[in-house]
């Protein structure tokens, strides 16, 4: 097609869209789900796999319990209610990525229901329904073989390691989200966005979007204001924030190019793909919706005692959003200030600064300051620009104890981002420790009056703003690594004037 | 009324990946439907205050400590594997040439 896609305020202000996602968290347990066969990452091909696994004759898989209680503590924090009894069920599919021809998975049993997450749009609260929250297992990985660049398309086999086969997989369902407008990119990027962060706090999952420990997948449909929900698609392969963002903006610009040109929108999914930001379409669906679960019969049901339920709950951890609101107390930031480290990824860092024993005011300043605008040019993530929140705080440490001014401290900070080792290593290695000693300072000061004894004149006779001419002398001669103010002070000591 | 039509077993069968000849599709189909109407009769008695029953033992929480064990080798996983190329599962191809355009 080479048509001229439709600008995406032109499309906003004429469909309303509806999203939804469905994201899959690899839960963090030792082993997997329903034998024990370590999930650690990276093995050899097909060395961490069992008879269960394997789907072999015979074998009997038996739940993982660590697993059904991060399901449970997921449900419960995110308000939903925990079914009192529920079982397992099997999706039937031929695809060689799992090696008994079904998963294990939940169907209309799912372990947790009609939940709620709050999340936080340009400040605005938005409040996203959770549909449901279940196990199942992974699928192992596919290898192509034949084909164009490793792609399923065109490959004459394909080679399977069923290594994640079996790994401990959590569904987590929202309901559709209408009413979100132009908005509705920014808001899925925020749903997944305090989804990941309220998964890290529950340290169920390592939450990596870029080594599929989380995957998203998101649902999209246009209708026109006032009628039913369009058709909607499904856009797999979307590894990062910022791509939840731009999958959401892309499909809802080609849907509406489809539906403006009087086209209709096949229910489908797409793929994702980050080099250009587009969606194209992925296998078809003809066969692929009928599933024909039924109830697993090597399962039995789970029914997790109420007891249990409430020490889960009782044990959660401070949510992300309650800490953060806690934080900006303790911070005394307005919400403007907050969000600012909100937007910066920088939550975390000031905070372990913080605690590294620098004031919420220092800490701030150098992280969405020098620590930020350098990230930016350099386009990394805040927490991989190379200072620590413990250099951070050693940092503003060297300039509380006059060690260092204000400027020398942005010259070491640049030495620490290059590797260079802890800022007071780097002060003595580069010498740019203030010159503090005052018999050196004085000897510059007496040195700048006699070179310019006009501007001493001035000075003496009252004329106490042209002292800056000297004080920027004697920062020539010290190489700036005076402190100004006491420079000036030692200026006008020296001519007899009071500052 | 038949419990299954023959489209329907039609469907199972491609589902399944079985290649059915348009004779069997009928045989099938007429096999499959005694015995659905078999079942059919089953459920014809079963009262009100009886619950489906999904699992034949009154069991729940059968659940396991996450505590790693053994696994088999590579060779031993792969030894009943129609065909393995570089210690991997080897599959014919996935996607026929039609869907795959």
């Amino acid at each position: 097609m080479t048509t001229t896609l439709p600008a995406y305020d032109e499309v906003v202000a004429r469909y309303e869209p509806v999203i939804g996602l469905e994201t899959h968290v690899e839960l963090g347990t030792n082993t997997k789900m329903f034998c024990g066969c370590p999930t650690d990452f990276g093995g050899a091909p097909n060395t961490r796999v069992c008879p269960v696994c394997l789907g072999l004759p015979g074998s009997l898989p038996v739940a993982n319990r660590a697993a059904v209680e991060a399901t449970i503590r997921i449900g419960l924090a995110l308000n939903c209610s925990i079914a009192q009894w529920c079982r397992f069920a099997r999706k039937n599919y031929y695809y060689p990525d799992m090696p008994k021809n079904y998963q294990i998975s939940q169907y209309d049993e799912p372990l947790c229901v009609d939940g709620y997450l709050d999340v936080e749009v340009n400040g605005e609260p938005v409040r996203i329904s959770i549909e449901r929250v279940h196990m199942e297992e992974d699928t192992g990985k596919t290898l192509h073989v034949g084909g164009a660049t490793g792609r399923i398309h065109g490959a004459t086999e394909s080679l399977v390691d069923y290594n994640r086969a079996g790994i401990p997989l959590v569904e987590i369902v929202t309901k559709p989200i209408p009413g979100a407008g132009a908005m509705a990119p920014e808001v899925a990027r925020a749903y997944v966005t305090e989804l990941r962060d309220v998964l890290r706090s529950l340290g169920v999952s390592d939450v990596r979007m870029e080594e599929g420990s989380l995957r998203c997948d998101v649902n999209t449909s246009l209708n026109l204001p006032g009628e039913q929900w369009g058709t909607r698609t499904e856009t797999k392969n979307v590894n990062s924030l910022r791509s939840v963002e731009r999958a959401v903006r892309s499909e809802i610009i080609r849907q509406a190019s489809v539906l403006t040109a009087g086209g209709r929108i096949t229910q489908e999914t797409r793929h994702f793909h980050e080099d250009t930001g587009d969606t194209t379409s992925g296998r078809s669906k003809e066969t692929a919706t009928d599933y024909r679960y039924f109830p697993e019969p090597d399962l039995v049901p789970v029914a997790p005692d109420p007891t249990w339920v409430a020490e889960l709950k009782a044990a959660l951890p401070e949510l992300p959003r309650v800490h953060r609101r806690r934080l900006q107390q303790e911070w005394g930031l307005s919400d403007l200030d907050m969000q600012s480290i909100l937007n910066a990824g920088a939550v975390e860092l000031i905070e372990a600064t913080i605690a590294a024993g620098a004031t919420p005011t220092a800490a701030r300043k150098w992280w969405l300051g020098e620590l930020s605008r350098r990230a930016n040019e350099t386009g990394v993530e805040l927490a991989d620009i190379g200072a620590t929140p413990k250099q951070v705080a050693e940092l503003q440490g060297l300039v509380d104890a006059g060690k260092l001014t204000d400027k020398l401290a942005r010259t070491v900070l640049e030495h620490v981002v290059a590797g260079e080792g802890s800022p007071a290593k780097i002060m003595a290695d580069r010498k740019l420790e203030v010159v503090s000693d005052t018999g050196a300072l004085t000897a510059a000061v007496d040195e700048a009056i006699s070179a310019n004894p006009a501007i001493a004149d001035k000075v003496r006779g009252g004329k106490v703003a042209a002292a800056g001419a000297l004080v920027g002398a004697v920062m020539k001669t010290t190489r700036g690594q005076a402190d100004a103010k006491t420079v000036r002070e030692l200026i006008l000591e020296r001519l007899g004037v009071q500052g | 009324m038949a419990a299954i039509s023959r489209e329907e077993v039609a469907h199972l069968a491609r589902l399944s990946r079985l290649a059915v000849t348009e004779e069997e599709l009928a045989t099938l189909a007429g096999q499959l439907d005694v015995i659905l109407q078999a079942v059919a009769q089953v459920g014809e008695v079963t009262a009100a205050d009886i619950p489906p029953t999904s699992h034949s033992v009154p069991l729940t929480n059968v659940l396991r400590d996450d505590v790693v064990a053994s696994c088999l080798t590579p060779q031993e996983a792969l030894s009943g594997a129609p065909d393995a190329a570089e210690q991997r599962f080897r599959v014919p191809r996935i996607l026929d040439e039609d869907v795959a355009s």
